[in-house]
């Protein structure tokens, strides 16, 4: 089978011959259309291209694609492009093409500038700082319209939500804060050992988890589980228009769907994490007594002195303020997902890093406020 | 058709956009009642984007709907909730709530906006599935049944409050041929049965000329409505090319 071949030719000054010969198909593999075009960037005084086809073996949609951008760089140099001795089917191929090329409306040319960068990212996260503080607006009425006893949800869905938000997120959060309840222990005993200290480790495994690793890795948690499903859950009846078949009755979807997803991870944050503050140190505990030799009762009196009912606030008030956070970043990118399964898919994502990135920068707001007020 | 008498639906001079990209615009059309008035034209010619603005879904750029005389989108949004409750919506999904049973999903509009007793709501949910063909399947989730079921399902719930007007979002689209033509036959019941006025939209041909009895075609080309009047009277009389064309899909080029 004879190999594509390109080669040029220069009948006259201001013409140039394109030769193609061979196999033009593209699981052969094509020759770069940047060989041709240098070809008219070398000799600034072509301006006719013709072809030679001649010598053309078999081809396909490849010889299209190649004589296709030959032509549209032809054009752009005010190069008048002969297109006799070109087979009928390739012309039949390339010219949809061409014709949607000539009617495009003109595009700006060439990469946007530092500044347009800079000033479309700023509209950007403008538009979006907007759309959020609108979301919560929203939730906010729907919240004061609870209050009154006016909004309309459905309370046997209230329920389903706190059940998967909760109970079926037992094992899993038992798991993991067993698992860092030990993990700190095993940290806390390599350098308290040095001193003798490892009685200490119940301060350290205690203090750590009910201050903030037991709502930290439950919102984690929650964040990858219930805000993921929460976005999928919404994008999906976005794309079914189920929203809007909501809206078109009259009901609001952030009352409907958005308000009972909220409540329920804001109710079942604090009690799931109180549950993985009591997993962390029973995790510690095991650690401590089997592989350290402390004794179980004394780690348990060290447990009680160390951890103040402060500390038990503070990781309260983080794991609230991380179940707003999980739920509004799963309900928001939910809601406002495009109707396509890959939108659904984004929006999953986009509401784990969002629900990950909020509680981080929650932890580290808390911590410092705490720092301050000196609790 | 009584030509003195006001119209339901009066569309005038309304311009729209998708995603701030104009797609339509300086449509005028009246819709009578007991009319089945369909909006037809090819893929990607902004009928979904109008029938968004006539549901009260989007606003439209420029121009007026009005509902019985009334301008729907001069309106506060409490008013325009109100006239919304005269719509029944039939979306190309069904859209039917996927966590409600289907019986649930009927009930739903009932128990928010009838005075009827639960007892009273649960017969009526059951009326209305007879009505489309879905006697039993109350307590089966949407997820359980097929396409075509879904669709007449989404149909009782559009018709749960006895709407004034019914909107369907191409109705037979994703059916078979069997099926669509019996959802076709439940449109014409529905507009005898519960006199409703009914605005269709789609690019099925057959629908179209099984059911409607007046229509505008939307070109995407000239972002304009190019033919106005009742699908056959077109068929048979429009010299425009593209209306040929599309009502006889491409075999008749038409007259220039």
């Amino acid at each position: 089978m004879p190999l594509n071949k390109l080669s040029f030719e220069y009948p006259s000054s201001n013409t140039l011959r394109v030769k193609l010969s061979g196999d033009w198909k593209i699981s052969e593999g094509l020759p770069a259309e940047s060989e041709a075009i240098s070809q008219l960037d070398g000799h600034k005084d072509i301006t006719q291209l013709t072809f030679d086809l001649s010598e053309i073996g078999k081809w396909d949609s490849g010889l299209a694609s190649f004589l296709f951008h030959l032509i549209r760089e032809c054009r752009k140099r005010n190069v008048i492009v002969n297109h006799q001795g070109l087979p009928a089917g390739v012309e039949k191929l390339i010219s949809p093409a061409l014709k949607v090329h000539e009617k495009a409306a003109p595009r700006s040319e060439g990469q946007s500038s530092f500044l347009e960068n800079v000033a479309d990212k700023v509209l950007h996260l403008l538009s979006s700082t907007l759309i959020l503080v609108n979301f919560l607006g929203e939730i906010a009425i729907a919240f004061w319209r609870l209050v009154k006893g006016k909004a309309y949800f459905r309370r046997d869905e209230l329920i389903s939500i706190l059940r998967r938000c909760g109970a079926d997120a037992f094992a899993l959060v038992s798991l993991i804060s067993l698992l860092v309840g030990m993990i700190l222990a095993f940290i806390g005993a390599i350098q308290l050992r040095l001193f003798g200290a490892q009685i200490f480790i119940a301060n350290i495994v205690g203090i750590a988890m009910v201050r903030v690793m037991g709502a930290v890795m439950t919102g984690v948690l929650m964040s990858g589980r219930t805000g993921a499903s929460f976005a999928a859950e919404l994008g999906l009846m976005q794309t079914n228009d189920e929203i809007d078949a909501l809206q078109t009755l009259g009901i609001s979807p952030v009352e409907f769907l958005v308000m009972p997803r909220v409540l329920a991870l804001v109710i079942m944050m604090p009690l799931l994490t109180i549950y993985a503050d009591f997993m962390g140190i029973l995790g510690g505990l095991f650690v401590s007594t089997t592989m350290l030799g402390l004794n179980p009762v004394e780690y348990w009196q060290h447990t009680q002195s160390a951890v103040k009912l402060s500390n038990l606030w503070v990781g309260l008030i983080h794991s609230f303020v991380f179940g707003i956070i999980i739920a509004v970043a799963g309900c928001l990118r939910g809601i406002k997902c495009a109707r396509s399964a890959a939108a659904v898919g984004e929006a999953t994502t986009s509401a784990v890093v969002s629900g990950i990135t909020g509680i981080v920068i929650a932890t580290a707001i808390i911590t410092f406020i705490c720092q301050v007020l000196g609790v | 058709m009584d030509k003195t008498s006001q119209p339901v639906i009066r569309v005038r001079d309304l311009d729209l956009s998708y995603d701030d990209y104009p797609v339509m615009g300086g449509l005028d059309f009246s819709v009578n009642k007991g009319d089945i008035f369909v909006v037809m034209g090819a893929s990607g010619c902004g009928k979904s984007t109008l029938l968004k603005v006539l549901i009260g879904l989007k606003e439209p750029d420029k121009g007026e709907i009005l509902y019985d005389g009334v301008d729907f989108w001069g309106q506060d949004e409490t008013a325009r909730q109100k006239m919304m409750r005269r719509f029944g919506v039939l979306y190309q999904s069904g859209a039917l709530w996927s966590s409600l049973t289907i019986g649930e999903n009927v009930a739903l509009p009932l128990q928010l906006y009838s005075k009827l007793s639960g007892t009273q709501i649960k017969e009526m949910v059951e009326l209305k599935l007879a009505l489309v063909g879905l006697s039993g399947y109350a307590d089966f989730y949407p997820a359980q049944i097929s396409g075509g079921m879904r669709k007449r399902a989404g149909l009782a719930r559009a018709i749960a409050l006895d709407p004034d007007i019914i909107f369907f979002d191409e109705p037979s689209s994703g059916l078979d041929p069997l099926s669509g033509r019996l959802l076709d036959d439940l449109i014409l019941q529905l507009r005898d049965t519960l006199g409703a006025t009914i605005v269709v939209v789609t690019h099925e041909l057959a629908s179209i000329f099984a059911v409607g009895n007046n229509a505008v075609l939307l070109d995407a080309e000239s972002k304009s409505m190019i033919a106005a009047g009742s699908p056959k009277d077109l068929l048979a009389n429009s010299r425009d090319p593209r209306v040929i064309q599309f009502l006889t899909r491409g075999q008749k080029q038409g007259v220039n």
